[in-house]
């Protein structure tokens, strides 16, 4: 039975067009699962007027793309969209199925493997495969504690997995690469749906996008308290940074969730991370170490945030932060030696 | 209209310490509550009940005899009963066999009293999958919402909710019929105060205990750890990087230092 399931495939989440970046990490990654495997790496793309974006895919990784291009299929819908893939997977049977641990990848993939009965992974952080016995080993960091855990499915197939966005490495495009185009008719029927998006509202007020920002200060529970955590917002006004944080502080009410950055929030890869008064828990770290430079500030020399910093000073945040302020806003008025954004 | 809000009790994870040695939680150390997210979800069944003026509001919750707690804790925000479903053939249950074991105890509950909506929060906060909440949609054939900030013109005639579902970009206005099942963000409504009489009420409430006997065609192999197809396979700690270089002296050379080393990478402070 489980033998008849091959190949790794890839959910290739699109909006307006436009291919999530989360898509093409995931045919990286998925490309060296599949070569591990010697099978090969499937994308899967629905929508509506969505098929030239095969190519792309294709230029990704992929050896094949399944395409569902229909009216229908127009906006994310869990139904349409579930339907459309627990066919696919049924007709094809992949053994390793990723998508993005976006809203809509997790939503998606939460409705296919409870129709497929099969074991689903959220939030991966790393994915290897053993070849033995086909296993994909999806790696998450575990509850609370500085560790992960490995999750096995080793009795059903698809093996699925959500991923986080940003921790997988894309592959440079390639848009001489060949591959097939599989298109797959779909039979649902708009006046079936349930469920109706009546329209999609861009929020244009959102002032912080941590996801785009070059340099982000971000403060721990260190800052003591709210007022403490002010230094955190002065010093990132004072450079041009946006403000980040830790769950923890999230959590205490010091800022709103959309500027928390770790596993069950952002994960970013700035230029410059400041970690100000963060000890370093994994949850944390696996949102921010792939940033180019990390300064870490904190009164613990044993922290584990020196561990991923690029230079650490072990110091209160109270005493050294004033200081940095400081330092830099004489440099801007002696003009030109640090450009601000 | 009859609203089910299903809850979980969670350890606090602002409160919880981690164990030096095995990198894992001490359990002990934190106290048991109502998961934040659900707390939300059942504010939001309040809410819906209120801007109807009518509908009797259930919760459900799975785990052992002591998460009656988080059904007493429901009652106080405003929640008239609870069920829970405790057994040791639902223990070591991953979401799918969670989902199955909460579908079942719905699929009761439904028949005494049909369901006109479901609410969950969009995670727990022990877990953070948030696999659940979508998967008891598919096994009760029911359209799923996940990500939900705003409930809205809930029409009983025409049995439909307007729905703002949050996405990356802004949110969605979704309309969906009902029966539905919703999971919440957190931004959704904040957790009023409980009235006194609640919390009376809540204090004095013995919620409705089920064992897997209570529940109807139920395939025990679907259940607990049988019915689970993900185990962990293993847990390590993570290859820990170098580590870069420590600034030393005092204070101020440390800063002097940093400014130093930031004016020569001052090209990365430029957007590209």
């Amino acid at each position: 039975m489980m033998e008849e399931y091959r190949g790794v495939w890839v959910f290739i989440e699109q909006n307006d067009g436009k291919i999530e970046g989360v898509s093409l990490e995931l045919l990286g990654a998925g490309r060296k699962l599949a070569d591990k495997l010697e099978v090969p790496l499937s994308g899967v793309l629905l929508g509506y007027k969505v098929k030239p974006l095969s190519q792309e895919v294709i230029s990704y990784g992929a050896d094949q793309v399944y395409v569902i291009d229909h009216e229908v299929m127009k906006d994310y819908r869990t139904e349409s969209y579930m339907q459309a893939v627990i066919n696919l997977a049924e007709k094809y049977k992949p053994e390793i199925f990723l998508y993005g641990a976006t809203a809509n990848g997790k939503d998606l993939a939460s409705a296919v493997a409870t129709d497929l009965s099969t074991g689903l992974t959220a939030d991966t952080t790393m994915l290897d495969v053993e070849l033995e016995k086909r296993l994909l080993e999806a790696s998450r960091p575990a509850f609370g504690g500085n560790i992960m855990a490995t999750i096995l499915c080793k009795k059903h197939r698809p093996q699925m997995a959500t991923v986080r966005p940003k921790v997988m490495k894309a592959l440079e495009p390639d848009p001489r690469r060949q591959g097939e185009v599989i298109e797959e008719p779909i039979t649902l029927k708009e006046e079936d749906m349930r469920t109706k998006v009546l329209k999609i509202v861009k929020d244009v007020t959102k002032k912080v996008n941590l996801a785009d920002a070059h340099v982000v200060v971000a403060g721990g529970k260190g800052m003591g308290d709210l007022q403490g955590f002010q230094l955190i917002h002065e010093l990132a006004d004072t450079i041009g940074a946006t403000v980040g944080g830790t769950r923890d502080v999230v959590e205490a009410g010091w800022l709103p969730h959309e500027q928390q950055i770790g596993q069950t929030g952002e994960t970013i890869t700035p230029k410059i991370y400041f970690a100000i008064g963060i000890s370093g828990a994994i949850q944390h770290i696996v949102g921010m170490k792939n940033s180019e430079f990390i300064i870490a500030i904190n009164k613990d020399p044993e922290a584990p945030i020196f561990d991923v910093a690029t230079y650490g000073i072990v110091g209160d945040a109270m005493e050294i932060v004033p200081k940095l302020i400081k330092q830099f806003k004489e440099a801007r008025e002696r003009g030109g030696e640090i450009s601000y954004v | 209209m009859h609203i089910v809000v299903c809850v979980k009790q969670v350890p606090d994870t602002k409160i919880i310490k981690i164990n030096p040695k095995t990198n894992t939680l001490d359990r002990r150390s934190a106290p048991a509550i109502l998961n934040p997210y659900d707390a939300h979800a059942v504010q939001e069944a309040v809410k819906i009940k209120k801007m109807l003026g009518k509908g009797i509001i259930s919760v459900l919750s799975m785990g052992p005899p002591q998460a009656t707690a988080v059904i007493k804790k429901s009652i106080e925000i405003g929640a008239d009963r609870g069920f829970l479903i405790s057994d040791r053939a639902f223990a070591g249950a991953d979401t799918l066999a969670t989902s199955y074991a909460l579908s079942k105890a719905l699929e009761r509950i439904s028949k005494e009293n049909p369901v006109d909506l479901i609410i969950c929060g969009k995670h727990a906060i022990d877990g953070d999958t948030g696999q659940v909440g979508p998967g008891i949609a598919r096994r009760l054939d029911i359209p799923p919402v996940t990500n939900v900030i705003e409930v809205s013109e809930l029409n009983e005639s025409e049995s439909t909710v307007l729905l703002k579902r949050k996405i990356t970009s802004g949110y969605e206005l979704i309309q969906a019929q009902v029966p539905c099942l919703l999971t919440v963000e957190k931004e959704i409504n904040s957790i009023e105060y409980s009235p006194m009489p609640n919390m009376i009420k809540a204090a004095r409430y013995e919620p409705v205990i089920w064992s897997v006997n209570d529940l109807e065609d139920v395939d025990r192999t679907q259940l607990g750890l049988k019915g689970s197809p993900t185990i962990v396979g293993k847990m390590f700690t993570p290859p820990k990087p170098e580590g870069g270089k420590r600034l030393e002296g005092n204070a101020d050379e440390q800063v002097k230092q940093l400014m130093e080393l930031l004016s020569d990478k001052k090209e990365l402070f430029a957007p590209q």
